[in-house]
């Protein structure tokens, strides 16, 4: 998967857990749960797709890394090398 | 013949609309099962069954608003007499019922756009059609030759005025609150370090899909520390406080358009850790995409808001009536805390507690706030 696939995917997560949010040119540095106002619950469903669409898990101790689009991206890239980069299933 | 009436979801609400029938008429219908999916001012509300019985006859059409209490149904109960044999039922029609598993705002937006939900594919659990599906579908092509004109949409509401109503109906709730209910406040501090290591080491080892949120355990501890006090969970009616045998958390929840409900988690005391969890999250979701039940909407004996996400320290709420009691947690931040005469960080979180001075006093209410922090001190206990 590309960064720029990932980064499409990640947007795509998020614009689920937030429709109402203009993701169209989100900055990479905006912080994304104040920024979305993501509560507990959003955040954990966001993780949870991220597990379900790129197959990673990703511990409690490492959410502060995912505080921004790019610390997303630094994170996840590595670890979705693996997954498919055909195209994920639609975001359920 | 039993009547079917439009329930009352919320102490703010008056009227409802029908958005569609689950149900046809000769259908059995059974207790708790859902009738009919309803539109308020603040939610689409999958209504279930009172009673258990065969529909008889269908009073008020989709799309009709009427005030709460009007009869929407009727049902034959057991009582009544026998039933009428099979072939005296009417035959339902050739089209079948659209018993396509979706979301009540997702009929509610299908049925605007004349949209046949059979036509559509469902991308939540179960094949389960949601908003946005219905979005992502193209304009209904016309073939070529003529059709009956399909019937024409009614615009669907702009967002202010969904958005107006529901603010209406929170300042109704919230003015006569004020208004009939003398508040008191009182804040505690709980210590959440016990809490915050157990839940990172038990995290660290459960699933994700078993992960735990620490606001699971704070309604746990919520719970259970009501059973202390009884006073605080029940209703003011009628001029006396009438306690409630069983303990309903309502969970007030920010809608993402703005608003505010508060479902409630059932028996909650009752629930264990993981399945309170696991209902709380459920919960949350389906408050915030349409498919809450009647039942969640009406039955709550205390509720508990939290705006610790949102980074505000405490919060002091406004009681819903005719609950007797709400109870506010904050952000947990880490603050200097002295532990055995030293000084060390310690993560804490501000409860509160707002409650009505006819049903308690503030003796017996801090014992629910204190009991709340004895509780958090065993969290494996919870």
């Amino acid at each position: 998967m590309t960064r720029e696939e990932l980064r499409a995917l990640l947007l795509q997560i998020l614009g689920h857990v937030a429709p109402e949010a203009d993701l169209s040119q989100w900055p990479d540095d905006l912080p994304l749960r104040e920024e979305l106002d993501l509560d507990s619950v959003d955040f954990y469903g966001f993780i949870l797709a991220l597990h379900k669409h790129l197959g990673v898990t990703v511990p409690e101790a490492d959410y502060a890394r995912l505080g921004t689009l790019a610390g997303c991206l630094a994170y996840l890239e590595p670890k979705a090398a693996g997954a498919s980069s055909t195209g994920p299933s639609p975001v359920a | 013949m039993y009547e079917f009436r439009m329930p009352k979801l919320g102490a703010d609400m008056d009227q409802g609309k029908v958005v569609a029938w689950r149900k046809r008429p000769g259908d059995p219908v059974t207790k708790g099962e859902i009738i009919v999916d309803v539109e308020t001012d603040k939610a689409a509300v999958e209504v279930e069954s009172f009673t258990q019985g065969v529909l008889d006859q269908v009073l008020v059409q989709p799309g009709e608003k009427v005030p709460v209490g009007t009869v929407l149904a009727t049902l034959r109960i057991a009582e009544d007499a026998e039933v009428a044999p099979a072939a005296a039922i009417p035959a339902r029609s050739a089209q079948p019922l659209a018993a396509v598993a979706a979301s009540p705002a997702a009929r509610r937006r299908a049925s605007e756009l004349s949209l046949d939900l059979a036509t559509i594919h469902g991308s939540g659990p179960g094949g389960r059609i949601q908003l946005e599906d219905l979005e992502r579908q193209p304009s209904p092509v016309h073939t070529e030759t003529p059709a009956p004109p399909p019937a024409v949409p009614s615009p669907p509401p702009p967002a202010e005025d969904a958005t107006q109503r529901m603010r209406q109906a929170i300042a109704a709730t919230m003015s006569r609150s004020k208004r009939e209910i003398p508040h008191y406040y009182l804040s505690h501090t709980l210590d959440l370090g016990p809490a915050a290591l157990w839940l990172a080491q038990t995290n660290a080892v459960r699933p994700l899909e078993a992960r735990l949120l620490l606001g699971a355990l704070l309604l746990k501890a919520t719970a259970l520390a009501l059973r202390e006090v009884p006073e605080l969970n029940g209703f003011w009616e009628a001029g006396a406080f009438r306690p409630s045998a069983r303990i309903h958390l309502g969970v007030a929840v920010s809608l993402r358009h703005g608003g505010l409900i508060a479902p409630a988690l059932q028996d909650a005391d009752q629930a264990s850790l993981e399945e309170l969890n696991r209902r709380m999250t459920d919960l949350v979701t389906r408050a915030r995409t349409g498919g809450l039940r009647s039942s969640e909407l009406t039955d709550a004996t205390l509720t508990v808001t939290s705006l610790g996400d949102r980074g505000v320290e405490a919060v002091y709420g406004v009681i819903h009536p005719p609950q007797v009691a709400l109870v506010g947690l904050g952000k947990v931040v880490e603050r200097p805390w002295v532990v055995q005469g030293r000084l060390e960080p310690r993560l804490v979180a501000t409860a509160t507690l707002a409650a009505d001075h006819r049903a308690s006093d503030g003796h017996r209410g801090g014992l629910l706030l204190t009991a709340m922090d004895r509780l958090l001190q065993a969290p494996e206990l919870l």
